[in-house]
């Protein structure tokens, strides 16, 4: 009995590791952080872009509202594809859209605006990009729903019109 | 066009070729005494044949034929012959044909070289090899062809990944295989041998030669590969723990112990079943590395293309094989009664025992930490990184006494012994403490642990540098990797301690005034390649005795595919190197730069080609 | 005894005159232990990436503020998860990440004590 035992474990554990193996070939090896919802906003204090003022977090999220917090830049490809999505939603007014330059410069970033169209009611500079690891995003665009002061929804990447169904329905 | 033809039927002959030495060498078992010269040309006709395969592909890589598929992926007009040529091996299809060359290559060697042993052990271990073989054509064949058209024809390639344009790895895939492939031959052997019962000390003696070649091949291509993350990849690490990492470390380390193993059974009739399976370890570890590497479950620097189809085959395959060698061990291996002899706890023996006891658990932290987030991930969906850290925490302590044993183990002698020299050994002992303790002390680090380690070291060293002036060469082979690993360990160590680096950004025409180090950027000049434009950036590096370097770091856009590199400039010196890198920030007018001062560099090469020196001397070394 | 001296000698010509200190040595051994997400098999401290170049910043910004190595990681574990982090602590996910080892260190001793020194 004794003697047996040792290899059909032995069978048994290399049967086990092949599974696992197999299982894990079906997904991917790209992490992307798990997204945390209703979790309490940042606080902090920041630039704006357009104009010289220095705002607190609880001033720009103060009212009883949805918050768009969109994190972009003037040389991020992908978020010129997402910025028609921004401005469709900035004309519903059950939104407020709220933009963090990512690492740009003001010049770029205010042209990137008056060729596109500004969606934004306000735009925080995220001169180092400390700002949106604060929020826990790691790339642009990046964007947060926000209600109450809470993070309620996190899209990693560019909106696109899927998305723009989703968001809309979220007021519901 | 034509070559992708003939390459692609040369592989397809080959398969043939070795499904019939399989058929052929069955049949023919018994009456194996005619089949000596057929068998060998058949393996030499199935090496041409990959041959030619393999240079169909080179010289589609060199003309740049485009209608191949491999080549359109992987290379581009405007890139130097040499990475043309290098670009062959530096994707996973053509990868692969040239494991399978070097998987021909050496099963031929060994049929032409082996001589002394009985044709019946030839035969089946080349019908071993052939199963692998004919695994890797499958694979080849089947998920990775390197010959599929594409039609139309593209104009252009998509280019080599710029950070695998370089010398350094150029060289490091063929020398790797080598390692590798040698294992293989090692693990067909090990399998003939015990289905025939014959692993003796005359076997030991003959496969010795194969597992010091595939040894010394696997260390100096981990050390290209290490070279080679030092000055492309990071900023000045050499050893990130990263995966592809350890899935090389994982067979060198089995290999190493088989190598001392072999050394007991060489003499000694015992431990036969442990150096079978670590023969059988040996080569599905090499094969299991493979099976992380291109299946990309494992998330690292170093970048494959990956496919699930493809980690699949391997997966099977690399079951197969398991299966397959457990099997044969568990029918055919009776272990003899003189077998588990007793040694005795002073001995060299015992302290072959001990060595391969701390090696298997070294292994076994490689081997746990790297697999042990798939398992994680898999049974319950919680996604860990281990790290450096995790690694560090295992391995130092048990380190400590691993060099004490390499220090005392060889002066020991077989089957029964006594220290000599005891005072000796004890007073270079309290002499290496003493010297680490102060030099620890002066530098504020982490007194106690670092003062042990570095006494462990230096023990090692002194007393394998004592032996060098000793007049009996007997160990040379032994003593020049011993005192190569010390002075490994040493090297990190120092390198470790003593590195300093400086971080900073700077504009052009700017200057950093450190406390003891002022860097100077003086200008910045463009210049024009065939397949990139380089920003090149002149720094002048003035430390606390006035001495000036200057230091040209680089920027590379490269053309195809369009990524940017950065190329560190780095200053060699006998004692440390100096090593800067610039990068773009997003955005900004003004470089990132770093600086680090990194001592003994140097010697961490230099002592892993002296460890390998000594297995080319116990290579070429007549036994007497 | 004379080598072990010159030995001595020679390593504090090399070292003494030119060691400086390292500076931010605190910051890089916090983000040696934190993983960049944006390349991935990298760790912060050796990784370039915007996303990287940001988090030296604010672990600056944090080691400024006070914060202990500790609190440092768990602020990062909070946002990003145990991913992270380099270094897997002692939990019960991996238990067996920390002990299989050393349990196979000395199961291996037992073998050896077992088969070879004491056998009868």
């Amino acid at each position: 009995m004794k003697q047996k035992l040792v290899p059909y474990s032995i069978i048994v554990i290399f049967f086990v590791i092949f599974v696992v193996f197999y299982k894990s070939l079906e997904d991917t090896n790209i992490y992307t952080p798990e997204v945390k919802i209703n979790n309490d906003i940042p606080i902090f204090s920041a630039e704006l872009l357009l104009s010289n003022e220095t705002l607190e977090s609880k001033e720009i999220f103060q009212l009883d509202k949805f918050y768009i917090l969109n994190i972009w830049s003037s040389w991020c490809a992908p978020c010129r594809d997402e910025h028609s999505i921004l401005m469709n939603l900035s004309k519903s007014n059950k939104f407020i859209v709220i933009g963090m330059n990512y690492k740009d410069n003001k010049k770029n970033a205010k042209s990137f605006l008056d060729e596109l169209g500004n969606p934004y009611e306000k735009i925080i500079i995220d001169k180092n990009g400390t700002k949106s690891i604060e929020w826990g995003a790691f790339g642009v665009p990046e964007t947060f729903i926000i209600h109450n002061n809470k993070i309620i929804k996190k899209y990693i990447g560019p909106l696109n019109q899927e998305l723009f169904l989703e968001i809309q329905n979220l007021t519901k | 066009m034509i070559y992708s033809v003939v390459g692609h039927y040369s592989l397809i002959l080959g398969l043939c070729i070795g499904l019939i030495l399989v058929y052929f060498s069955i049949q023919n078992f018994r009456n194996f005494n005619q089949l000596d010269n057929k068998i060998l040309s058949f393996s030499f006709l199935q090496l041409f044949f990959v041959v030619v395969s393999f240079f169909a592909l080179v010289i589609s890589f060199i003309i740049s034929d485009f209608s191949n598929e491999t080549v359109f992926n992987n290379s581009h007009t405007t890139k130097p012959l040499f990475y043309k040529i290098s670009g062959t091996w530096g994707n996973h299809e053509g990868s692969l044909l040239l494991w399978l060359l070097v998987l021909t290559l050496f099963i031929f060697i060994f049929l032409l070289r082996t001589k002394n042993q009985p044709i019946k052990y030839k035969i089946l271990t080349l019908v071993f090899q052939q199963v692998i073989i004919i695994g890797f054509f499958l694979f080849l064949i089947l998920t990775s062809n390197p010959f599929n058209y594409l039609f139309p024809v593209p104009n252009e390639g998509l280019g080599l990944n710029p950070i695998l344009q370089d010398p350094a790895l150029a060289i490091h895939p063929p020398i790797l295989y080598l390692g590798y492939v040698g294992s293989s031959i090692i693990f067909s052997s090990a399998l003939a041998a015990t289905t025939l019962k014959m692993v003796s000390t005359n076997w030991a003696i003959h496969i010795k030669k194969w597992v010091l070649i595939s040894w010394i091949f696997l260390t100096l291509g981990i050390l290209l590969g290490s070279i080679w993350a030092y000055y492309e990849l990071g900023w000045g690490g050499f050893w990130f723990w990263d995966p592809v990492e350890n899935v090389s470390l994982m067979p060198w380390l089995a290999l190493t112990t088989l190598l001392h193993c072999i050394l007991v059974l060489e003499r000694k009739e015992t431990l036969t079943s442990w150096v079978i399976i670590l023969s059988i370890a040996t080569f599905t570890l090499s094969m299991c590395g493979t099976f992380l590497v291109r299946s990309g479950i494992l998330n690292s620097v170093h970048t494959f293309a990956n496919d699930p189809e493809r980690g699949l085959f391997i997966l099977i395959f690399l079951f197969t094989l398991i299966f397959l060698s457990l099997f044969i061990f568990s029918v055919f291996h009776k272990p003899s009664q003189n077998n588990q002899a007793n040694f005795f706890w002073l001995s060299k023996e015992t302290s072959i025992l001990i060595n391969n006891w701390f090696m298997m658990y070294f292994l076994s932290v490689v081997l746990i930490g790297t697999v042990y987030p798939i398992f994680l991930d898999v049974i319950s969906s919680q996604k860990i990184s281990v790290g450096p850290p995790f690694y560090h925490k295992l391995i130092i302590p048990f380190l400590i006494p691993f060099l004490l044993m390499m220090a005392i183990g060889p002066k020991l002698k077989w089957i029964k012994s006594d220290l000599k020299d005891k005072i000796y050994l004890f007073s270079l002992l309290v002499i290496s403490v003493l010297i680490s303790f102060f030099i620890v002390k002066n530098f504020n680090a982490n007194v106690l642990v670092n003062t042990i380690l570095i006494s462990a070291a230096l023990y090692l060293f002194f007393i394998t540098l004592r032996d060098f002036f000793n007049k009996k060469y007997k160990n040379l082979a032994q003593n020049i990797a011993h005192f190569g690993f010390s002075l490994l360990i040493l090297s990190i160590l120092f390198n470790n301690l003593f590195s300093s680096e400086i971080i900073t950004n700077l504009k052009v025409g700017e200057t950093y005034n450190g406390s003891k180090t002022k860097i100077v950027f003086e200008s910045i000049n463009q210049k024009k390649q065939k397949n990139y434009n380089s920003i090149i950036a002149n720094f002048r590096i003035t430390n606390s005795e006035g001495i000036n370097n200057n230091l040209s770091p680089e920027l590379r856009i490269y053309n195809q595919p369009k990524i940017t590199t950065s190329e560190a400039d780095i200053k060699t010196t006998l004692m440390k190197d100096k090593f800067i890198v610039i990068n773009l920030v997003q955005n900004q007018d003004y470089f990132n730069v770093r600086y680090q001062v990194k001592p003994f560099m140097l010697w961490i090469w230099l002592s892993v080609m002296i460890i390998s020196l000594g297995g080319l001397i116990s290579l070429l070394k007549k036994r007497t | 005894m004379k080598t072990f001296k010159t030995l001595i000698i020679i390593f504090h010509l090399l070292f003494f005159n030119n060691l400086y200190a390292n500076e931010n040595s605190e910051r890089n051994e916090i983000t040696k232990n934190l993983r960049c997400l944006i390349c991935q098999g990298q760790s912060v401290y050796d990784s370039d990436s915007d996303f990287a170049n940001s988090m030296k910043i604010l672990v600056d910004k944090k080691l400024n503020e006070g914060l202990s190595d500790k609190e440092i990681y768990s602020y990062f574990k909070e946002k990003y998860g145990d991913w992270i982090l380099y270094d897997p602590g002692l939990n019960k996910n991996t238990y067996l990440l920390w002990l299989l080892p050393i349990l196979i260190f000395l199961f291996g001793g037992a073998i050896i004590v077992k088969s070879f020194i004491f056998k009868k």
